[in-house]
């Protein structure tokens, strides 16, 4: 069955098994590996992307559900070179161990910042209780997002002022 | 790697076009709403439909609004949209709080609560938000709409009443002006399915409760519901005492069985717990406490 589908701003047209998954799309059709696929059973939310701007586990989604809809993966948080500065926040605040389940965490990170730019320590930990992380203890998971709201990105109006 | 067996996928657009394609498609095709319980079931072969009809794009299946002395909420309204609907926080907090505490932000940004109901999962909270408040389901076919009470949708684990060709499209609960609600919920970890659960309202008029509904999920309560701590609560006066000997009931009630999530005993203490607390909280809001 054939389905478009705009994955980071770029429309993608595949002829796919309606069975196909929506994390297998992302990462074997398209070849885009920043979207992890984890335990496979929609807990761990390592396969977390956006559609339509809203964090969905993309192993519990049929890829052909996803047609005609907009897609946003990790790929597309840096911006023209630059990182994010929840991507920033992972590296000033050591939020990754083995990585595994970093790009899940970076996209509900944003996500919930998005949403809501200062949230407290009890939200941000609410916010990622879908993803799961074996290595850190969480601690600078949340420190990384506390990070990332304490230093927006400068917008263009900004820099021009 | 887990993957469904191969299926056939049609998309539809609205209500009736959704059970035209059901009819068209035969008894094996299921309809998809935010997948989060049939994919996974897919993925284990648990659940092998021949086809899926997805009502995702169905946009009248949507929504959360008062009409008359009922609050509809459509059949395909997700999970976050309950938990932050401002109608249904007013009228019932037994659904935020109940929100609150299923699964994960993720997971709700794409469960359905219309979903939910027609997993028919034992251990699903909002069944048991449901029978607590005797709301119904509105279910329709190429034959027209017809009404079943929640108390009587679920015929089992994983079984309703809704028949091939046949969708759910809307769940109604009658507003109930001065009750109080509460949900309490006991899980082994964030997002998992409740060891026990009970939600419930109160209706207290001069110190007296004049109605109440109490529901319990994941502990064999038969259509998610306790009658008999019902019965034993309506006209008693709302006192601590009262309240205790209701969930006694709630508790000797329910048909739990021991698994990886407890003893039996176990989980009709903990329904009887919950119950008094959920009907404590309950008639203290009832009460304007």
């Amino acid at each position: 069955m054939q389905v478009t589908i705009t994955v980071n701003g770029v429309e993608q047209t595949r002829d796919i098994e309606p069975r196909m998954l929506l994390v297998h799309f992302i990462r074997d059709e398209l070849q885009m590996r920043g979207t992890h696929w984890g335990c496979d059973t929609s807990n761990c939310g390592a396969c977390t992307l956006w559609i339509d701007d809203e964090p969905v586990k993309s192993c519990t989604q049929l890829a052909v559900m996803a047609d005609g809809k907009s897609i946003t993966t990790v790929e597309a948080l840096a911006k023209g070179g630059e990182l994010d500065p929840i991507q920033k926040g992972f590296m000033e605040c050591h939020g990754l161990q083995c990585g595994y389940c970093t790009p899940g965490m970076m996209m509900v990170g944003r996500a919930l910042l998005d949403e809501n730019p200062h949230p407290t320590e009890a939200e941000i930990r609410e916010g990622i209780s879908g993803n799961i992380c074996r290595c850190t203890g969480y601690k600078n998971i949340v420190a990384s997002i506390q990070w990332a709201a304490d230093n927006p990105a400068t917008t263009d109006a900004e820099v021009t002022a | 790697m887990q993957t469904p067996a191969l299926v056939d996928y049609a998309k539809a657009t609205s209500v009736a076009h959704a059970i035209e394609l059901l009819e068209q498609l035969g008894e094996d095709a299921r309809p998809v709403a935010g997948g989060h319980s049939l994919l996974p079931m897919m993925k284990l072969r648990l659940a092998s439909p021949e086809a899926l009809v997805d009502l995702n794009d169905i946009a009248e299946l949507v929504g959360i609004r008062v009409e008359g002395d009922e609050i509809v909420v459509g059949a395909m309204t997700r999970h976050r949209d309950i938990l932050s609907s401002a109608i249904l926080a007013e009228h019932y907090p037994i659904f935020r709080e109940a929100e609150h505490v299923i699964a994960d932000p993720i997971v709700r940004n794409r469960g359905t609560i219309g979903g939910s109901a027609c997993q028919a999962d034992p251990a699903a909270d909002l069944s048991a938000v449901g029978s607590a408040l005797r709301g119904t389901a509105v279910i329709q076919g190429s034959a027209g709409r017809r009404t079943v009470l929640l108390r009587e949708f679920h015929e089992g684990p994983y079984d309703t009443v809704i028949q091939p060709g046949e969708i759910l499209v809307e769940l109604r609960y009658p507003i109930r002006p001065g009750a109080g609600s509460a949900y309490e919920k006991v899980e082994r970890r964030a997002g998992d399915w409740g060891v026990a659960t009970a939600g419930v309202y109160v209706v207290v008029q001069d110190g007296i409760v004049t109605d109440c509904g109490i529901g319990n999920a994941a502990v064999g309560a038969e259509h998610y519901c306790s009658p008999g701590a019902e019965a034993a609560l309506i006209g008693k006066p709302a006192t601590e005492e009262s309240f205790a000997a209701a969930a006694a009931v709630a508790g000797q009630e329910c048909q739990p069985y021991a698994d990886q999530r407890g003893p039996e005993d176990y989980k009709r203490h903990l329904t009887t717990e919950l119950t008094l607390r959920a009907l404590r909280r309950a008639a203290a809001a009832s009460q304007g406490a």
